[in-house]
């Protein structure tokens, strides 16, 4: 049933409505500045990201690659706007990342989807926060669900769902708002190793729909270099950014491409980096406790 | 904070992959609270009968060790004496009288108590402000409210409405604030990444959520509000079912008592029941999710 939804790019086009609040080409373009991110802990303060700078072009895909804990969700939720930086500054756009917004689609990696409203209900749940008629946000729904393959599904709740599914309709929710940046906390990280490949296709086939920037957390060397323009590789913590690596492989890419000499290049380079900071990590670890 | 946590506590639902169902195809729709196999319908009306021929010997025998039943009517008796009952208009107007203190008690409770508890959930102002009132007056039980409350109230009725409303409403309050303090922080997160405001938040997030938890609260609620109005009514008042069942004891008509209490019992748990299935549109989530 899942492996058939292949992704159906003409739904967008087939169900034109109005309401198309943002345009995203040539927007979403990500600047952190300095960055350093700081939390309160029972022990003191904690400096969760240290001296962070990256800048992403409009359109570009770019994965922040970390052994866990290293700060890269962190990172990500300050350009979400949840998360305010102790010393320099985040832009979108040439403006101050402030607060959370519609313009930055957020997909988490499980249970974000709202247990009480149906399928469709949760994708039309940002067009109306938008201010759209409910009969317009319905119709934007009814296009992204068909866009990622679940129309079948509109009225079920999302309990009753696989995991896979409950994630594309993460996906559809955030793009329901025409975000210019979509932003991925390890999003099929508790998803099958099948399930999970099959979604990585179906986001670059999405995402070549709408080109808006995507910023993908995520601990998969595969994942990041399957995915990605550019691979952002964050040090144990305190976060800190130590390379920044270009993924030139042709797309449209598919599953084969994980066994091409020119794939393994790349990922070996990530390997290296990783495995060094995953040890750092486990140091960090042992000596902690 | 507890987002891992969380996650790796429950059971993922990739153990059992494609269990979806297409909406509006769920099997097995009627949600109702009988049993929907007879053999345990019957066995648990076997058990009420068993407990009604031991009365109904203990009666008729005369029981007497430790506890009396000589003074103690049987079912038999009761029943007819309910028959007669039940063809009085007098009966009625006892049980209209009881129903009417508990609707206007628990709808105050209900509104106020979820109000009172969605604003200590959500705000630590609040909620500093009202927790000491709460704890202490909650574990004051209705029957030690009956003095002030005639001291203080201006009729009768507001007093017993009064002490029956106390009694609903704390359950409701203590369940509004734990559900509300429940309230995932990663649904509150989408929800402002989609642009929600604090009142779509509220509206959409936190009170969907303490949902299950508000209707559990309602229904213990319901149950509370019955047993202080039956306080009140039987210091108190002139008619209703609590009144009823004491000036029964007074005027030594002792069938009338059980009468009451059964009575009491029933419309106690018809009352919780109607609570229940007035609510449980809202929770229809939970139950289907709950099938598959």
């Amino acid at each position: 049933m899942m492996t058939t939804t292949r992704l159906n790019r003409a739904a967008v086009v087939e169900h034109p409505h109005s309401y198309r609040p943002r345009t995203v080409g040539g927007k979403g373009r990500i600047s952190v500045r300095d960055m350093d991110i700081v939390f309160a802990t029972t022990n003191g303060p904690h400096l969760a990201v240290e001296d962070a700078s990256l800048e992403i072009q409009p359109g570009e895909f770019v994965s922040l690659l970390g052994p866990s804990g290293c700060g890269k969700s962190t990172l990500m939720n300050s350009v979400a706007g949840f998360v305010k930086p102790a010393r320099g500054e985040v832009l979108l756009d040439g403006q101050a990342v402030a607060k959370p917004g519609p313009d930055r689609g957020m997909v988490f990696q499980q249970h974000s989807l709202f247990p009480w409203k149906t399928v469709k209900q949760n994708v039309a749940f940002g067009p109306l926060m938008a201010g759209v008629s409910s009969r317009e946000a319905d119709s934007v729904a009814s296009t992204f669900l068909s866009l990622v393959g679940l129309s079948r599904y509109a009225n079920a709740y999302p309990s009753t769902l696989s995991g896979g599914m409950q994630q594309r309709v993460g996906i559809a929710r955030a793009l329901a708002n025409y975000p210019s940046v979509l932003l991925m906390d390890e999003p099929f990280g508790a998803l099958d190793a099948q399930t999970r490949s099959m979604m990585q296709e179906n986001l670059l086939e999405i995402w070549s729909e709408f080109k808006n920037t995507v910023l993908f957390v995520t601990h998969d060397i595969d994942e990041a270099v399957f995915l990605s323009d550019r691979i952002v590789v964050m040090s144990a913590s305190p976060g800190r950014i130590i390379a920044d690596i270009p993924v030139r492989l042709p797309r449209p890419r598919t599953q084969e491409l994980l066994t091409t000499a020119a794939f393994m290049v790349v990922k070996r380079e990530c390997l290296a980096l990783i495995r060094e900071q995953t040890l750092r990590a486990f140091e960090q670890q042992n000596q902690a406790s | 904070m507890s987002g891992p946590l969380e996650s790796s506590e429950r059971p993922s639902i990739e153990a059992s992959p494609v269990t979806a169902t297409p909406a509006g195809t769920q099997l097995g729709e009627s949600r109702s609270y009988l049993p929907t196999n007879w053999d345990r319908y019957l066995v648990r009306i076997g058990a009420l009968l068993v407990a009604a021929l031991g009365w109904h010997l203990a009666s008729t025998y005369g029981f007497d060790f430790f506890v009396r039943f000589e003074n103690v009517p049987g079912p038999l008796i009761v029943g007819a004496e309910f028959l007669a009952q039940a063809s009085s208009q007098e009966f009625y107007v006892h049980i209209l009288h009881s129903m009417q203190r508990i609707a206007m008690a628990y709808g105050l409770a209900v509104v106020i108590g979820v109000v009172l508890g969605v604003m200590m959930g959500r705000s630590r102002f609040a909620e500093d402000v009202i927790l000491p009132y709460i704890e202490i007056l909650r574990p004051i039980p209705a029957v030690a409210w009956i003095p002030l409350a005639i001291l203080m109230m201006p009729s009768e009725q507001s007093s017993i409405v009064f002490i029956t409303f106390l009694g609903a409403l704390f359950p409701i309050v203590i369940n509004t604030v734990h559900g509300v303090d429940q309230t995932p922080k990663m649904l509150v997160r989408a929800a402002r990444s989609l642009g929600a405001s604090n009142a779509a938040i509220l509206w959409h997030v936190v009170l969907p959520g303490a949902l299950p938890s508000i209707v559990a609260g309602l229904a213990i609620g319901m149950g509370v509000a019955w047993f202080s109005l039956l306080a009140g009514e039987i210091i108190s008042g002139q008619y209703g079912i609590g009144y009823f069942t004491w000036s029964a004891y007074t005027l030594v008509e002792y069938p009338k008592i059980i009468i009451g209490m059964l009575v009491i019992g029933g419309l106690g748990s018809l009352c919780t029941l109607l609570v229940r299935k007035a609510c449980s549109p809202l929770l229809r989530w939970q139950t289907e999710g709950a099938k598959s």
